[in-house]
């Protein structure tokens, strides 16, 4: 077990749809006492299992909705899954939808503390990071204005720039290398590609087979929840574009 | 337990970011900032006084302290709970997107508020020194009910947000209770002047009577009543048990359901 940083055992997600979304207590008396409360389960992930020794880079392929998110999701703790069980060694870094803890209200300085705070950085780490943080987000002057006044570009940027601020043993990027213009994406992928060390773990969910065939070594395919694919890069791509032909 | 305590240590400067935030975005932004805390009870309280004795003419004994002891921790308590019943869902694009422990959010709320609340103790001391209410040894008492206040408005929040993610008209069904409560607590009457043998239990079995009364017996130098200690203490570190609970058991929900 201690080789893996990645366990997962047979890992099953189940969504309740209620048929008519029931959010408020009046509603859901009134249909309590008609018996009228049903809801419609959907399966976003079927018994996945997988497991990743110390430095494997796994592409996630599929469709959307096919569960990529989800599995990413629950690799990083934000899900905890119906069924099944996942094993993590090490420090996670979750490239997933950046920048979504920042507050409107703050400026980019303060976005950074707190941002860097809910990722579990502590306050001296972020301080001796500030400057590169700062540095490498392009923001220049704009860092001490509050975050109301950005462009959703910058807010990304800086997303990224705190997110990429560690050195993590499992890295899950989730469609992050689509952030800013050119020129910022290109400095992104050198970024991500300096993160991923000998013996870091990555997941790497994306559309790009080109970008999947220069970083992994491993392709996972998933298909309606279920994984219909895992193995080599060159036969999981090949397969993947059947389906997608 | 020791996962728990270490997690807890992970993410403590989260929690002190969350809490500053909460104080910092509530004063930018207006001129006064911080002075409101104080303001805003010391002119409510001005409200109530000229209200009651001057036009209902009710003459009780240190008016303007007596109501805004009372005041006082009916606003942190009705504040707090407001204020968590929200927490996680007007949190929820961090709940959805990034792992944190969910309790830190209601966890903060209490924080903040109870660091508002101490500061406008102070207008409660420079207001009793100038009606000549001294404290005593028995202002040592305070501390007791305090603490209960600060439990019981914790565990009620932390019920009040599991509640809040999976039935959003709790909102208004809690602030009716709000105002119930504040009529139920005896803020601006004596409960002395009205209470008889069927209405006692009203108070008796408020919780948050029983610390406000605890509380005023600390002001005004007289020692508190066991029933009051004893009641409030129970039944504050019982809701807090009960919502750690509830919100423990649901916390994995959250996601699913925001």
């Amino acid at each position: 077990m201690s080789e893996y940083s990645i366990m997962a055992e047979k890992i099953s997600m189940k969504y309740r749809l209620p048929a008519q979304k029931v959010d408020n207590l009046k509603e859901y008396v009134i249909r309590l006492l008609k018996r009228n409360l049903q809801y419609k389960e959907f399966l976003a992930l079927d018994e996945v299992s997988f497991n990743a020794c110390a430095g494997d880079r796994i592409g996630i392929l599929g469709l959307n909705g096919a569960g990529k998110s989800t599995l990413s999701k629950i690799v990083a703790g934000v899900l905890k899954p119906s069924c099944g069980k996942i094993y993590r060694k090490g420090k996670i870094a979750p490239l997933i939808e950046l920048g979504a803890g920042f507050e409107q209200q703050y400026t980019g300085r303060e976005n950074i503390f707190l941002y860097g705070s809910m990722l579990g950085y502590k306050k001296e780490y972020i301080a001796s990071k500030l400057d590169e943080i700062i540095d490498f987000s392009e923001l220049g002057d704009f860092i001490d204005i509050p975050l109301k006044n950005y462009s959703s570009g910058m807010k990304a940027r800086l997303g990224f720039s705190i997110a990429t601020a560690c050195e993590p043993d499992i890295l899950i990027l989730d469609e992050v290398l689509s952030v800013g213009d050119a020129k910022f994406r290109k400095k992104s992928e050198q970024k991500v590609k300096s993160m991923m060390k000998e013996d870091t773990t990555v997941l790497f969910v994306s559309h790009s087979l080109s970008q999947v065939e220069a970083i992994c070594n491993k392709v996972m395919i998933l298909d309606h929840g279920k994984c219909i694919f895992l193995g080599d890069v060159k036969e999981g791509i090949a397969k993947y574009e059947e389906i997608i032909a | 337990m020791k996962r728990f305590v270490k997690n807890y240590i992970k993410y403590r400067y989260f929690l002190r970011e969350l809490i500053k935030k909460d104080i910092k975005l509530k004063y930018r932004n207006s001129v006064l900032g911080v002075l409101w805390t104080l303001l805003e009870p010391l002119l409510t309280m001005l409200v109530l006084v000229l209200v009651f004795s001057s036009l209902l003419g009710r003459k009780t004994e240190n008016y303007a302290v007596f109501i805004l002891s009372g005041r006082l921790i009916y606003s942190f308590y009705s504040g707090v709970t407001k204020q968590s019943l929200k927490s996680i869902r007007s949190n929820s694009g961090m709940i959805k997107k990034v792992y944190v422990p969910k309790y830190m959010y209601p966890l903060s709320s209490a924080f903040s508020n109870y660091i508002m609340f101490a500061l406008s103790l102070l207008v409660l001391l420079c207001v009793a020194l100038t009606q000549k209410i001294y404290p005593t040894v028995y202002a040592f008492q305070a501390l007791y009910p305090l603490a209960v206040l600060f439990i019981i408005g914790l565990g009620s929040g932390m019920i009040l947000s599991v509640m809040n993610v999976f039935f959003k008209d709790v909102e208004y069904l809690w602030n009716i209770f709000l105002m119930l409560l504040m009529y139920a607590s005896a803020i601006f009457y004596q409960a002395e002047s009205v209470i008889n043998e069927t209405n006692k239990y009203i108070f008796k079995l408020n919780p948050l009577y029983c610390i406000i009364n605890s509380f005023r017996h600390a002001v005004f130098g007289t020692a508190m009543e066991s029933w009051d200690v004893m009641y409030s203490g129970i039944f504050s570190i019982s809701v807090l048990l009960i919502g750690f609970i509830v919100f423990i058991k649901n916390q994995d929900k959250f996601a699913l359901h925001l």
